[in-house]
């Protein structure tokens, strides 16, 4: 694997006609914007600048660029929501949801999801090039938060064209930029879909993050950061994934998919390897996280999810004030990691102002990873939310 | 149209803010909608019954009514309508009060348990029954209270709820007298 693989060094050319039909294969686009001087101004008063955001589209945007919805992609995510790459071996990480006649219909809308700031999948993050030392950030990249990504983000809605969405929609921390999307920038959206989210980060979820983050710089190969071009911090990555892996399962799901089945082997070995099922899940997961992901962009992601807290300033109740749009607001029922009751408080502050919005808590055993497999329900609940929306 | 949400639907004045506690798959409430151009949102329990509503544009939220009103402050429905749910709360007392706070006025359906019909039933047959109305058996019912309408003018009138009007339905439609006797429904639009 070539540890440098999430840094990109490419010059980078937005697409040049918008309403170009998207051939067999989906392709990355990249735009970059906040140049010197006119770097943006992050939440904690630093200036980051220039800044590009990897994003893909699905379905044509209409005449009259209203048919637009931005989906936010979750922790590890990425821009590749739909469709496939050229050689891909897998579809984008919510093909079952966006695609012709899916729920985020690609025949009626057009679908956009952009790569977050200080994530590593073609948008600028810690693996990126700092402009002023020519060498990747490392821990020289300035600490993102939810509404860093979300600010980045409505200046691709900008040079887009778009003056207002049809809907924001993603769950988990993409379920966070939503709901910061629309107290930030009400009168850009019609709507919005919030899937397994929450509006600030809990003491267990934050426990839990630290965990993960504790695993990775404990690796001596993470350096403080500076591991670009040398041995990636594979274990500390590796621990980091698994706890992900369990917190985003349900005891259910986990009983369900792999109760205490052995590996390979008819009896317990009695030793350090491994036996049971669930113990090669989570090595064979884990490994493959350290391929695929930046670990300084863990930290930088799992970090502004813990920072977040829609209720800082004011109270919650205090936070929809003004807020016009629609919301559709998904929870499960097995999903430990961000459970009903944050939503349903959520829920509970649009009511007393008078926000429409509608609350349902689907019957599932697959956990926090619901949004991304339970598919049938959600699928009925957007597609008709939308079409009720576009009406 | 069924015939409870017909004369639910005249109770209405056009442009109001309704809630419906108990709204099922939002049925009543999408005519609500459209034919009085009300702005609505639902309470609902079922999961399935939430699909329906979100297919039908209608806001609802997944909850139970015996927990769900603290959300809203005083008088901020014009309407808030307890149809065929009542009789299933756990606490309908509370749900009353609650639905008075909440809204301007209260649109109460309730199944009518003393009927002839089930009278007959429980004096003849000696048999709990089994009505139009009334369509459960014993071990199947969802409804956990047992009413008549006689039982509802009193519990109103000793907590000082007005009734601004009270419609009795039998398979014909509506009855104009011996509401106790005749009626299957009873649909009454009370205030405090």
């Amino acid at each position: 694997m070539n540890p440098r693989a999430c840094v990109h060094l490419r010059p980078l050319k937005p697409c040049s006609s918008l309403l170009k039909m998207t051939p067999q294969f989906i392709e990355t686009q990249y735009f970059t914007f906040a140049n010197a001087p006119n770097e943006i101004v992050l939440k904690s008063g630093v200036k980051l600048g220039p800044v590009t955001l990897a994003y893909e589209t699905y379905g044509k945007l209409n005449a009259d660029k209203s048919n637009a919805i931005l989906i936010f992609h979750a922790l590890t995510g990425d821009a590749h929501a739909a469709g496939w790459h050229k050689d891909a071996k897998n579809p984008g990480w919510w093909d079952p949801m966006i695609g012709p006649g899916k729920a985020f219909d690609t025949d009626k809308y057009f679908i956009i999801c952009a790569n977050v700031i200080g994530g590593c999948k073609g948008s600028t993050g810690p693996s990126s090039i700092n402009p002023a030392t020519g060498k990747p950030y490392g821990l020289n990249f300035p600490v993102i938060t939810i509404e860093d990504m979300v600010v980045s983000q409505k200046y691709l809605i900008d040079y887009l064209g778009i003056k207002k969405l049809l809907a924001v929609s993603g769950g988990s921390m993409g379920g966070l930029m939503a709901l910061e999307w629309s107290v930030r920038f009400p009168e850009t959206l019609q709507s919005a879909i919030l899937i397994a989210t929450n509006y600030k980060h809990t003491a267990q979820q934050i426990a839990l993050h630290e965990v993960a983050r504790q695993a990775i710089m404990a690796d001596p190969n993470w350096n403080k950061g500076d591991y670009y071009g040398r041995e990636l911090p594979a274990q500390g990555m590796a621990v980091s994934r698994m706890i992900g892996h369990i917190t985003y399962m349900s005891e259910r799901s986990m009983e369900e998919k792999f109760g205490r089945k052995l590996q390979g082997k008819e009896k317990v070995g009695y030793d350090f390897s491994h036996d049971f099922e669930v113990e090669s899940y989570l090595k064979y997961r884990g490994a493959s996280f350290v391929q695929r992901f930046d670990a300084n962009s863990y930290l930088y992601l799992s970090k502004a999810l813990d920072y977040f807290d829609l209720s800082e300033n004011k109270d919650l109740v205090g936070a929809f004030k003004g807020v016009k749009n629609k919301f559709l607001i998904i929870t499960f029922t097995s999903d430990w990691l961000y459970p009903s009751y944050q939503s349903k408080d959520i829920v509970r502050a649009m009511k007393a102002n008078d926000v429409d919005v509608s609350f349902i808590e689907i019957e599932t055993s697959y956990g926090h990873d619901s949004f991304l497999v339970e598919i049938d329900g959600q699928s009925k609940l957007v597609s008709h939310f939308l079409s009720n929306i576009s009406k | 149209m069924r015939q409870d949400h017909k004369y639910i639907l005249e109770m209405i004045e056009p442009n109001s803010h309704v809630l419906d506690l108990g709204c099922g798959d939002g049925e009543l409430l999408s005519l609500v909608m459209k034919e009085k151009k009300c702005r609505a949102a639902g309470i609902e329990i079922d999961e399935k019954a939430i699909y329906k509503c979100v297919e039908r544009g209608v806001s609802v939220s997944h909850g139970d009514i015996d927990s769900g009103l603290a959300d809203y402050s005083d008088k901020r429905f014009d309407y808030v309508i307890l149809n065929e749910s009542l009789q299933e709360v756990m606490n309908p007392e509370k749900v009353i009060a609650e639905a008075l706070r909440v809204g301007k006025k209260v649109i109460v359906g309730i199944p009518n348990f003393c009927n002839l019909t089930a009278r007959i039933q429980i004096f003849f047959l000696g048999r709990v029954p089994v009505t139009e109305g009334l369509p459960y058996k014993w071990y199947n019912t969802p409804n956990l209270r047992f009413l008549s309408i006689k039982d509802f003018r009193d519990f109103c009138a000793d907590r000082s709820i007005v009734i601004d009007r009270e419609c009795a339905l039998g398979a014909q439609g509506e009855i104009a007298f011996a509401h106790n006797l005749l009626s299957d429904i009873a649909i009454f639009l009370i205030h405090k």
